[in-house]
């Protein structure tokens, strides 16, 4: 019973991501940017764009610059939840694939470095009062769900552990659409329930800022207004103006 | 030229810090209210007299349409995680304290609207997200701390997802005007521009008078016979310059140094009374329309004249909308010589003089002055100069060490992409504004006050004309003359010998003193 839910809970949450994300990507991505708006330091060439989102995308690049407590914490939290994302391949996985396999031993201490940077972000929205002031219940609730997923995570791990082999069992199995038997440990419910929760608020919340990241002109643009004219249709849409100055001086 | 300890007079003591962060004051600002445009203001910029009577219904749908048309309206809506690196980054929060002034707060107000009535979360649990209803109060809101912005992107540099508080507000400013509630600064600006050709409404018999007066002046310091050509068909150059450079101080003393730099160059150029703004008010009320509109005329006026190459001068509002906008806004400019970038600055045009060695200088000139530059905030992230990455802080750089001998940079958190907006920006340099822009000086007023201190720096040098306008008015606050902010092409002018110039005295150029 609890596994057939599960396998719904955890069907439906993947249908709704996919969709979801690639509905409000393609959104993004067919949205005009009609004027060129790179913002400093702004490369001159396609190649410096990709460095510079690079940089953005894999060290922080602009947050390490406006504010170290926020780099330190957000890189740990992100930095932990990728090894730890990249390690839980092996659940979906058979044979696991011999990097995962190496990244294993990190995998675990990465858990702690996202926990730690979760709490850290936490901390900062309670007690920095500048953005205590910015916050709603849903960025305290974010955070919220999001610890009790490394929570729920690291007290399998550690404390009460489950089956796991039962556990990637019902994974490989939900992957060819069979549904087996799901292990009703507490905290595997708590972690599979809030991680298929999250899966399901993504597309809807401030969680594209993964995706819309890739998206703003104004770090994406090549700074080469001057060299090639930049258009847009519905700019190219607008009522031609004058070519020469009317008589009356007036446009 | 002492600190000053106790402001009677409301202005901000300074500090030893520029970033120094100030306790938060909800409120402290909510009572600076920029005039409200008058209906033969917004009328003539195609937009609503007054206050529509369905006003919700069209903002409501102007926010919809913008989102369809601009991403980084759309994309800055969606990907704010309220991380709160911007929160300490606007100079006008700096200042005043008010939360509601931090970058994210600012965009929130819009934000919050948005994601009521355009986002699954807002419209079914609007408490949680922080999402609320379009009501007059968040109207008047908006008209109010959307224009405490000047749209000068020091929280866009620090932002980790690029969002762009200057896009937020230019959408709301024209949301604001859609429905009727223009800014009386800015509008009747624009409206006088499509008249006249100039924010200022001067006529072509005013401006050659005007420029018949400089022309006096220069022949009086040098000598020699420079001249200020108005629409002169088949020159080569077409200068576009803010029209503040034709009365305003310092800025006169920029617009002698370019005449100067082109007479020595030996080319031949022009100004054109049709398009004698350099100023492009279209961006800081977000109307692409407008802006393509007052772009438009600096291409008829080429056309017009016939001239090969554009060359803008010291704007920095106006420099952005030229290097990033002017090709797309009234481009192509295939009439005009693809040798030289389209347009050009004036200090890309100086330098190369300088560098060629053509122009010739005696820094000794300057030799009273002890300077520092204030990158203009829409130079230093909105546009580029000269052929290499981080040019538009190089170039200026260059032609000042290259005409005076005492330069001091300002602390490196305070420059460059980091600059502080001078306080006036994005059009907010209208004395209606004027105790926000003393309070949102006070940054770069306390950068300089380090320098004072620390190297004796007596002057400041900045290539926008309303940079100039703001400090020579708020400079006196903080204890400095208002003559203490200069055209950099005055340091130019000051510095420039011409061919059969008499130097006065009868000096030698001076050997250059070690320091």
């Amino acid at each position: 019973m609890l596994s057939t839910l599960y396998a719904v809970l955890l069907y439906a949450a993947t249908i709704l991501l996919v969709v979801g994300v690639a509905t409000k990507v393609l959104k993004y991505a067919r949205t005009p940017a009609p004027l060129k708006i790179p913002v400093s330091p702004a490369p001159r060439t396609r190649t410096g764009v990709v460095l510079r989102m690079a940089r953005e995308v894999l060290f922080f690049q602009s947050l390490f610059k406006s504010n170290k407590w926020i780099w330190v914490f957000g890189f740990l939290f992100h930095w932990g939840m990728l090894l730890v994302l990249l390690r839980h391949l092996r659940y979906f996985t058979q044979p696991v694939w011999w990097w995962v396999d190496l990244i294993q031993p990190i995998g675990v201490y990465a858990g702690f470095a996202m926990m730690a940077g979760l709490l850290g972000l936490f901390a900062r929205r309670v007690f920095q009062e500048r953005i205590r002031y910015i916050s709603s219940p849903s960025d305290y609730l974010m955070l919220a769900l999001l610890i009790l997923i490394a929570f729920s995570g690291l007290m399998m791990k550690f404390v009460t552990p489950t089956d796991i082999i039962m556990v990637k069992a019902y994974m490989l199995g939900l992957m060819r659409f069979q549904i087996l038997e799901l292990p009703t440990t507490l905290p595997l419910l708590v972690h599979l329930g809030s991680v298929a929760i999250l899966m399901i608020i993504f597309p809807i919340s401030k969680l594209m800022h993964a995706p819309g990241l890739f998206f703003a002109p104004s770090r994406t643009q090549v700074d080469n207004a001057r060299e090639f004219r930049h258009k847009t249709a519905w700019a190219d849409q607008l009522p031609p103006l004058p070519e020469t100055i009317p008589a009356s001086g007036e446009n | 030229m002492a600190p000053l300890d106790k402001n009677d007079d409301g202005t901000p003591k300074i500090g030893k810090d520029p970033l120094e962060i100030p306790k938060l004051a909800c409120g402290a600002s909510a009572d600076i209210h920029t005039f409200e445009a008058a209906p033969e203001h917004n009328e003539p910029l195609g937009f609503p007299g007054e206050l529509l009577d369905n006003w919700k219904e069209v903002a409501i749908a102007k926010m919809g349409e913008l989102a369809e048309k601009n991403r980084a309206f759309r994309v800055y809506l969606d990907t704010c995680v309220k991380c709160g690196a911007c929160t300490d980054k606007c100079h006008y929060f700096l200042g005043t304290g008010d939360p509601k002034n931090m970058p994210v707060a600012r965009q929130d107000l819009l934000r919050s609207v948005y994601r009521r009535y355009y986002t699954f979360a807002g419209k079914y649990f609007p408490k949680l997200v922080g999402a609320r209803d379009l009501t007059k109060e968040v109207l008047d809101e908006w008209y109010t701390y959307y224009h405490q912005c000047s749209q000068c992107r020091r929280c866009a540099v620090s932002c980790p997802y690029g969002i762009d508080t200057a896009e937020i507000s230019m959408a709301a400013r024209e949301i604001l005007d859609s429905v009727g509630v223009g800014q009386k600064y800015c509008n009747e600006i624009i409206a006088k521009l499509k008249k006249t050709g100039n924010n200022l409404g001067l006529n072509p018999k005013a401006l050659r008078a005007t420029l018949d007066d400089l022309e006096e002046d220069l022949e009086d310091e040098t000598g020699i016979p420079v001249k200020i050509p108005l629409d002169v068909k088949g020159a080569d150059i077409l200068l576009i310059t803010p029209s503040a450079d034709f009365f305003a101080e310092p800025h006169i003393d920029g617009l002698l140094g370019y005449a100067k730099v082109f007479h020595s160059a030996g080319v031949s150029w022009t100004l054109s009374s049709y398009a004698s703004e350099a100023a492009n008010f279209g961006m800081f009320i977000g109307s692409y329309e407008n802006m393509r509109e007052v772009s438009w005329r600096i291409r008829q006026a080429a056309k017009d004249l016939g001239v090969k190459r554009i060359v803008f001068g010291e704007c920095g509002h106006a420099w952005r909308v030229a290097y990033s906008f002017l090709n797309t806004l009234a481009g192509p400019f295939d009439f005009l010589d693809q040798n030289y970038p389209i347009p050009q600055h004036i200090l890309e045009f100086t330098l190369d003089e300088i560098e060629s060695g053509r122009l010739k200088i005696d820094k000794s000139k300057n030799d009273e002055y002890v300077m520092t530059f204030h990158d203009s905030c829409n130079v230093a992230r909105g546009s580029s100069m000269g052929r290499e990455e981080g040019g538009q802080f190089e170039v200026p750089r260059a032609v000042l060490k290259a005409v005076c001998n005492n330069y001091y940079d300002m602390d490196p958190d305070t420059i460059r992409e980091n600059t502080f907006c001078c306080g006036g920006g994005g059009g907010l340099l209208t004395d209606d504004l004027l105790d926000l822009r003393v309070k949102g000086a006070k940054p770069r007023m306390t950068a300089l006050q380090q320098v004072t201190e620390e190297h004796g720096v007596t002057h400041m040098a900045a290539i926008c004309a309303i940079c100039k306008t703001q400090f020579s008015k708020v400079m006196p606050k903080y204890g400095y003359d208002m003559d203490s902010i200069m055209s950099v092409h005055q340091l130019v002018a000051n510095a420039v010998i011409l061919d059969g110039q008499e130097t006065d005295e009868a000096d030698e150029p001076v050997a250059e003193e070690s320091t």
